[in-house]
């Protein structure tokens, strides 16, 4: 992807619509796919929603483009009630997870389609189609078929068919699954790009969490059927609401601990709760690795939080490395630099950053991803 | 993409060993060649002999080492013969156009939206299969004997019952075209667009089924082009019937192989028309 979206400047900005989904609800047979959901996304804003498989994020998605009926609830989008609108009279555009490019139609034909549809002028749809295709790059391609170019292009051609149409609402149902990791990330930042240069109001759908923290303005984590937080990335990572939230975005050490008062004793760290209503007792505390540093190395001592390293995971800018304290490992997020200096069988004393923590009653104390 | 530059002291031996396995690549290519030939030899002498057989016999004058077009011309000179390949040919085509009409949206529609139900109509599809044709005409009758009192006499007619004989083939051909394309992803990408059901269908995945359609419209054709049985028993006169009667009508035996050999060549003509059409605009898109 050679073209950036700054010089795209034929796209013409204009300004979002609210999107309001209340107490939305779907079964299929006896399962609950939504269950009362509720949310609003701003106008211009993309709001990203996060999930493990099945937990009815791509049914939300599905229920606001028409795809299927709700069962119960209601959708407005600029304030006009399209719950028993049919798909086609949405105005809303969609980028699939599967390829959707139509196999017998050149690029810009596909572009142009929607346009086609509203018996827009020869000339007009041309246009515009070339506008679409320049936004992403995609110019050159122009009378390439489907099956003559790769998948992120035909994800950005998919893309450039869903705004040339002009939509309220741009809808995108993991459109990154199916590409490779490099192309992922260019494409994730070109969606980005775009969507804040033409202003459109976006769900995005997705289970890869650093997309949803990298892409969007809010994230909505959901579990069975309603959402579980929803906030500005750095809020559902840093401060999650709950301890679904928590153990799914990022790596969590689940620790044992005791609760006393506002605070809870992990391994002889006070570290003070973010619920304050919890009972006094025994726990399990779930401690980010950044907040999870080395103390010392080379020690001699034996204590809570000594151990050996047993693993280095290199990230990058920094890395992760497990420590082995005997009853149980636990992660900590270093500079490479640092960490570098820590090879299998090191022994290290450990400490835990007092960061306001979430505490999980029943589950077992494990370290998880 | 990085370039894999193999290291010196390897370069001898990565131009020795692919050597062996070159000639046994081009040994085993050899031989599935000839195999493929032997095949083919096989299997075009065991379609070809018995038409040559027949077309030699239709030529075969009154003396040993005699040929000639007598009985080729006596069937030319058959009255109700045009008639009959007109009834024909109209059939197959009302009976392609039934039969597409109602099995594509049918089919369209049970993959999208009651997956369920799949099976049962693939097995009411594919039950005509099992079903002798003299058996289908046992309940048959009745119906037609209806047919005729309200809607006269004519052969065209027979298109409810070719349409049902049809099925299978068609619906095999379908499902394949089908099954080849994410109809579920087109037909959503499509309706997100602004295109209605018919849309979908018509401009989304009818161009995309183009071949299944011309297959199973070939061997609807096919079919209703070589169909004897329903139509004799149900004294309905089409081109196999008349061909029949013609052969039957005459002491000449020529006349009878070459009846069977205009049958055969009438219909391989307007398959290969037909093959030929699609090809041509698939060749096209």
């Amino acid at each position: 992807m050679t073209s950036s979206v700054t010089e795209a400047h034929s796209a013409p900005a204009r300004a979002g619509v609210e999107v309001r989904l209340q107490g939305l609800h779907r079964r299929y047979g006896s399962v609950v796919a939504l269950d009362g959901l509720d949310l609003t996304v701003a106008p211009g804003e993309l709001v990203a929603l996060l999930g493990p498989s099945g937990c009815g994020k791509t049914t939300t998605l599905r229920l606001l483009a028409g795809l299927e009926d709700a069962d119960g609830g209601r959708i407005t989008v600029a304030g006009r009630d399209v719950t028993h609108l049919p798909a086609s009279k949405r105005d809303m555009g969609m980028v699939f997870q599967a390829y959707s490019l139509f196999p017998h139609m050149t690029v810009s034909e596909n572009v142009a389609f929607g346009l086609r549809l509203r018996h827009a002028g020869k000339a007009d749809r041309d246009r515009r189609a070339r506008e679409m295709l320049e936004l992403v790059g995609l110019s050159e391609q122009a009378d390439r078929y489907a099956h003559q170019i790769s998948g992120g292009q035909q994800q950005r051609v998919a893309l450039a068919r869903a705004l040339a149409i002009e939509p309220q609402v741009l809808l995108l149902d993991e459109p990154l699954s199916a590409l490779d990791a490099k192309v992922r990330a260019l494409l994730r930042d070109q969606i980005r790009r775009i969507q804040l240069e033409v202003g459109i109001t976006t769900l995005f759908v997705t289970h890869d969490q650093e997309e949803a923290l990298a892409i969007a303005d809010r994230v909505g984590v959901m579990r069975e059927g309603h959402i579980e937080q929803l906030g500005p990335p750095t809020e559902v990572y840093s401060r999650p609401a709950t301890s679904f939230v928590a153990e799914f975005v990022g790596l969590t050490n689940r620790l044992a601990g005791q609760v006393r008062g506002a605070e809870v004793t992990v391994r002889g760290c006070a570290l003070p709760l973010v619920e304050h209503d919890v009972a006094d007792g025994q726990v399990v505390a779930l401690v980010r690795p950044e907040a999870v540093t080395v103390a010392s190395q080379a020690s001699e001592d034996s204590g809570p939080l000594v151990g050996t390293v047993i693993a280095t995971t290199f990230l990058g800018a920094t890395s992760r490395i497990t420590v082995d304290l005997g009853d149980t490992t636990i992660l900590a997020q270093l500079s490479t630099a640092d960490a570098a200096k820590l090879p299998a069988g090191s022994r290290v004393t450990l400490k835990i950053r007092p960061d306001p923590v979430l505490v999980s009653v029943d589950s077992p104390a494990v370290t998880e991803a | 993409m990085a370039e894999v530059t193999p290291l010196a002291g390897g370069t001898a031996l990565l131009e020795e060993t692919p050597a062996r396995p070159r000639r046994m690549q081009t040994r085993r290519r050899r031989r599935l060649n000839l195999f493929r030939y032997v095949v083919f030899v096989a299997f075009g002498l065991f379609f070809v002999l018995p038409i040559y057989a027949m077309v030699r016999f239709s030529l075969q004058g009154v003396k040993p080492g005699e040929y000639s077009l007598k009985a080729w011309r006596q069937i030319a000179s058959s009255p109700d013969l045009v008639g009959a390949i007109e009834i024909t040919l109209e059939l197959a085509i009302i009976t392609c156009v039934v039969v597409l009409l109602l099995l594509v949206p049918t089919m369209i529609w049970v993959r999208l939206r009651v997956q369920w139900i799949s099976r049962t109509v693939e097995f009411l599809c594919l039950l005509p299969l099992t079903i002798p044709a003299i058996v289908l005409v046992v309940g048959l009758a009745p119906v037609y004997r209806t047919i005729r009192q309200h809607a006269g006499l004519s052969a065209l007619q027979l298109f409810w019952a070719y349409a049902i004989l049809a099925l299978p083939y068609a619906y095999r051909a379908l499902a394949a075209g089908l099954d080849a394309i994410d109809i579920k992803t087109l037909s959503e990408a499509a309706r997100s667009l602004g295109a209605n059901w018919l849309t979908v269908m018509w401009r989304i995945i009818a161009p995309n089924i183009r071949q299944a359609l011309l297959n199973a419209t070939l061997l609807t054709g096919a079919l209703v082009l070589g169909e004897f049985t329903i139509a004799s028993l149900l004294l309905y006169t089409n081109l196999q019937v008349e061909l029949y009667n013609i052969s039957r009508a005459t002491l000449n035996a020529g006349v009878l192989f070459a009846t069977s050999a205009a049958a055969l060549i009438f219909t391989f003509v307007l398959l290969l028309i037909l093959s030929f059409a699609g090809r041509r605009r698939r060749g096209r898109g």
